[in-house]
């Protein structure tokens, strides 16, 4: 690892501070991919502020529906909360299925949908849960937040410290796990609102990252059952080919994992 | 570099180190505790994982700066008195261990998840909780029956002290 300097902030202010103050500096939350990046020299940052403690960016807050997840509460900490789960069960589910224990107990929902790795969890439930994301001087809406592999619509120096959105009447999400990383090969997030109106993300496949299938929400709009996903068709010339599967393999995996997701919801 | 101050084991210590300085680096060269291992490179294998308030972690994947102030348990820290901790006088019974690279890592491991799970496991639930520890030579069957046999036993001391 390169030498870096390190900073624990206090407050989120504080945080912006310091991120402000720092040449090449980063956010550190859980760390659980930005150590080990800054172990391979992938990344260099000259400053690290560390926003694990900060007050106002912990804990899980269920008000009627409406929740509210403090970006630096851990995977652990969602998948554990009785008071989430029952109103969204599935983003608990997801969040404990996230690495190993030991992933859990350190990695942050800001840090994961900040990083935005294409395989990651978090990205499909933002997207499809219609979630925004709170930072430090604005809100942006999940649509609009995810922008590509690995990008975002972060400014520099831009803090998330919560993310908030409406619990659904009914949402399921499952995943093809890689067998030796446990990021989603492909996972897909679905979710249906009182009023009918359907959700359908998919990780972990698309080549520029977490994508709504319309398609299939059509389907699931018309007949919200996984029976209505036979007939939809999963054009594979946007998806990810790589090492662990091919596009092909991956578009398959979409509708299976849609079927599943259904089955859950 | 930066003076950096913890609890480990029960007992307050400070020492000097990089920033950059990894937890299991601060816990192995500073302290002399070299009972945590390092395994890989990748944050898989778990040979590190150490407790950090209360809860298991990858002490190669946390800065020593990040673990300040905290309060840190590792292998060291399990035997009480002389006697052995029930978790690993069950790996020492049900020859829960080969070369013994992986074992304090596992045992670190099976503490926290008896705790999370008071105690209530079967063997599905151990196999899945044992998914960020690699053991190369056991062939992981005679972990799972260790965490089982301490799970059980530590769960009936429970049942028995309440
Ligand atoms: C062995 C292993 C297995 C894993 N398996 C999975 C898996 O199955 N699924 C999955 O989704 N993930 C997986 N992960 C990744 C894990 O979920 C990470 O915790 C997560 O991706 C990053 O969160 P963090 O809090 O650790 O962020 P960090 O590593 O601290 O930061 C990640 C990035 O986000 C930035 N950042 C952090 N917090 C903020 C913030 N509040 N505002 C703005 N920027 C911020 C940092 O600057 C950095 O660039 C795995 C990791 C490991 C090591
Ligand atoms: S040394 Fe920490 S996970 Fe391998
Ligand atoms: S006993 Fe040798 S690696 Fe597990």
């Amino acid at each position: 690892m390169y030498e870096t300097h390190y900073h624990r902030a206090s407050s989120i202010q504080d945080a912006v501070k310091l991120r402000q103050a720092a040449g090449e500096g980063k956010y550190l939350s859980g760390g659980m991919t930005l150590i080990p990046t800054m172990k391979q020299r992938l990344a260099a940052p000259t400053d690290l502020v560390d926003v694990r403690q900060v007050p106002e960016m912990k804990g899980i807050g269920v008000s009627g529906r409406t929740v509210r997840i403090g970006a630096a509460t851990t995977h652990f900490e969602v998948a554990s909360s009785a008071e989430l789960a029952a109103v969204c069960p599935a983003i608990s589910g997801l969040a404990s299925h996230i690495g190993d224990p030991h992933v859990r107990h350190m990695g942050t929902i800001g840090g994961s949908i900040a990083n935005n790795d294409p395989a990651a969890d978090y990205p499909s439930a933002m997207l499809a849960l219609d979630a925004t994301i709170i930072t430090d001087r604005r809100e942006i809406a999940a649509g609009d937040f995810f922008t590509g592999l690995f990008e975002t619509a972060l400014e520099d120096g831009e803090l998330v410290t919560a993310i908030t959105f409406e619990a659904p009447a009914k949402a399921g999400y499952q995943k093809f796990a890689n067998p030796a990383s446990r990021y989603a090969m492909t996972g897909v997030f679905v979710v249906r609102r009182d009023n009918g109106d359907v959700r359908v993300a998919v990780t972990g496949a698309g080549s520029n990252g977490v994508f709504r299938h319309k398609g299939m929400e059509a389907a699931l709009s018309a007949n919200w059952s996984p029976d209505a996903l036979v007939n939809v068709t999963v054009d594979a010339s946007d998806l990810l080919s790589d090492i662990h599967a091919d596009a092909s393999y991956r578009a398959n995996l979409v509708k299976v994992m849609a079927k599943r997701a259904m089955a859950a919801a | 570099m930066a003076k950096i101050t913890m609890t480990v084991n029960g007992r307050q210590v400070s020492g000097q180190c990089d920033d950059r300085t990894l937890l299991v680096h601060f816990i192995r060269e500073n302290l002399g505790l070299t009972g945590t291992h390092v395994g890989c490179d990748t944050s898989q294998c778990g040979a590190c994982v150490v407790h950090m308030d209360g809860r298991s972690m990858k002490s190669c994947s946390t800065l020593a700066a990040q673990a300040a102030g905290s309060d840190i348990t590792t292998i060291e820290g399990l035997a009480a008195n002389g006697e052995l901790h029930p978790v690993q006088a069950a790996f020492k019974a049900n020859h829960g261990l080969q070369c013994g690279f992986c074992t304090p890592g596992m045992v670190m491991t099976a503490v926290d998840m008896i705790r999370r799970h008071s105690g209530h496991l079967d063997e599905a639930t151990v196999r899945a909780e044992l998914e960020g520890n690699i053991c190369r030579c056991t062939g992981y069957h005679n972990i799972v029956k260790s965490i089982l046999a301490a799970a059980a036993e530590m769960g009936g001391a429970r049942v028995a002290a309440e």
